[in-house]
């Protein structure tokens, strides 16, 4: 069981500049009481792990509607195993088909939320993510 | 969730300068964690040797572009920097919302820079609770420079000129008139003022308030009530500082394209060489280490008052209070008889 205070990076990989569901998950989590690092757009995966690994953080939720997600999403996870943080839980959202999905949870994505996920499913899955940990 | 790493490698491997290494030795001065103490008695022999500069001013501002501009500055010529951008943390959630990296991507990948955001918790005055702390494991770790960004500051928000070598102010223009420039607060803290955004309409105006301010004295203070006690200030060391050869520059710059930026830093490599001659870096280093004390008796103090001081017990003296049986000194003394028993 997790005793300190839960961060998540929050983080945009690729060329997509669609940040509105990103930043309403940040609101979201903070509102959930936890400290969300937001890093903005056009991140890439190698932004992204400096930034977690900078920041210390247990999660890290990737935003991608661009479609690039196969190519992202797995670069993301294996350079922050590389950097020694193979415990943080990697979250993807966006506009991801099923069999994409299976394919990342197999290279170590944690869970993918799709349109019409609440913030709340959100909040709860980190939430028993992190007590089990 | 990270695996436990033995503290002994922790600091090890912190002192070598690993970065994982620092950005959870980092956590652990946050959470308050167990080896927290152990970590800072462990690394504070190494501590020394960074020059500390504290960034603050109003909300949008400007700041979090000033010290990616200042980064790129100081990597341009080979200095290592540590950052710390403070954000609020929600009174009501606990949660907090730390945005400053958005301002910062362009030094990703670079590993002579080291930024971390953190929220203030519990701390107060603008910067957060261990604040200090991740200052000293920066230091360790052998940053050249640590550039510590405050919350967007009120007028008092002024913990930084306790803590920091050089304390830049940012202003903007159109923020106040020549009565926000002769207030109390935020501006007698100042070693440097950077007017930003100074390709707006009015910078001339804020730069002639602020230099108007510094003839006329303003910044002249000698030292603060805060927290019930006289802090010594940067404003303090100010006012040496005017016999000892520093007058404080009000600089414009425009951040975003890196205007101006140039002579904030040949301002910070002044202050720096000052500091060195005229003692003056011995002295700020004393009275960070005072602040750092002070707050973790505080702290300690606190924590072992809020369990001496029962919920049941308040309960019972507020209901004694609303009876108008005890007034609130009355009941205010009879708790501090109870917990110095």
């Amino acid at each position: 069981m997790k005793q300190s205070q839960i961060r998540v990076l929050i983080a945009k990989p690729g060329l997509d500049g669609h940040d509105r569901g990103a930043k309403v998950i940040a609101r979201a989590l903070r509102d959930a009481g936890f400290e969300v690092i937001y890093t903005g757009i056009r991140q890439t995966p190698q932004m992204i792990a400096a930034a977690a690994l900078q920041e210390d953080v247990d999660v890290v939720g990737l935003s991608i509607l661009s479609g690039a997600h196969m190519t992202l999403c797995p670069k993301v996870v294996e350079l922050l195993h590389a950097q020694g943080q193979e415990d943080v839980l990697v979250l993807l959202g966006g506009i991801i088909p099923d069999e994409d999905a299976a394919r990342l949870k197999a290279a170590g994505v944690h869970a993918v939320f799709g349109p019409g996920t609440t913030s709340a499913e959100i909040i709860s899955y980190i939430r028993t993510a992190m007590a089990g940990a | 969730m990270p695996k436990p790493v033995p503290t002994q490698q922790l600091i090890d491997s912190l002192l070598r300068g690993d970065r994982l290494a620092l950005a959870r030795a980092i956590s652990c001065v946050e959470d308050d964690a167990k080896d927290a103490a152990e970590i800072v008695r462990a690394v504070f022999a190494h501590t020394g040797k960074a020059h500390f500069i504290g960034i603050t001013g109003a909300p949008g501002t400007g700041k979090s572009t000033l010290v990616s501009a200042l980064v790129e500055s100081y990597r341009a010529s080979g200095v290592t920097v540590g950052v710390l951008a403070v954000d609020p943390t929600s009174p009501f959630s606990g949660g907090a919302l730390l945005g400053d990296r958005v301002r910062m991507t362009s030094h990703s990948g670079d590993a002579g820079v080291f930024i971390r955001s953190m929220a203030t918790r519990r701390g107060a005055g603008g910067l957060a609770k261990a604040s200090a702390e991740a200052m000293l494991l920066l230091d360790a770790a052998g940053f050249d420079c640590v550039l510590v960004e405050t919350v967007g500051a009120g007028q008092a928000e002024i913990e930084i000129a306790s803590v920091a070598d050089t304390v830049v102010v940012v202003e903007a223009p159109g923020l106040g008139d020549e009565v926000q420039a002769i207030k109390a607060g935020l501006l007698e803290i100042a070693d440097i003022f950077a007017v930003n955004k100074a390709d707006r309409a009015g910078a001339a105006r804020t730069v002639a308030a602020l230099e108007m301010m510094l003839e006329t004295g303003g910044a002249a203070a000698q030292s603060i009530m805060h927290h019930g006690q006289r802090m010594e200030t940067g404003a303090a060391a100010s006012e040496s500082d005017a016999e000892g050869g520093w007058s404080i520059p009000v600089l414009e710059t425009v951040a975003v394209s890196g205007g101006g930026v140039a002579q904030l830093r040949d301002a910070l490599e002044r202050h720096s060489a000052w500091l060195d001659e005229s003692g003056g870096r011995a002295e700020r280093e004393g009275r960070r280490l005072d602040h750092m004390l002070q707050t973790l008796v505080q702290a300690e103090v606190l924590a072992r008052l809020e369990r001496g001081l029962a919920p049941a017990l308040r309960g019972e003296l507020v209901e004694l209070m609303q009876r108008r049986q005890i007034d609130p000194y009355s009941a205010a003394a009879d708790v501090i008889r109870k917990l110095s028993r």
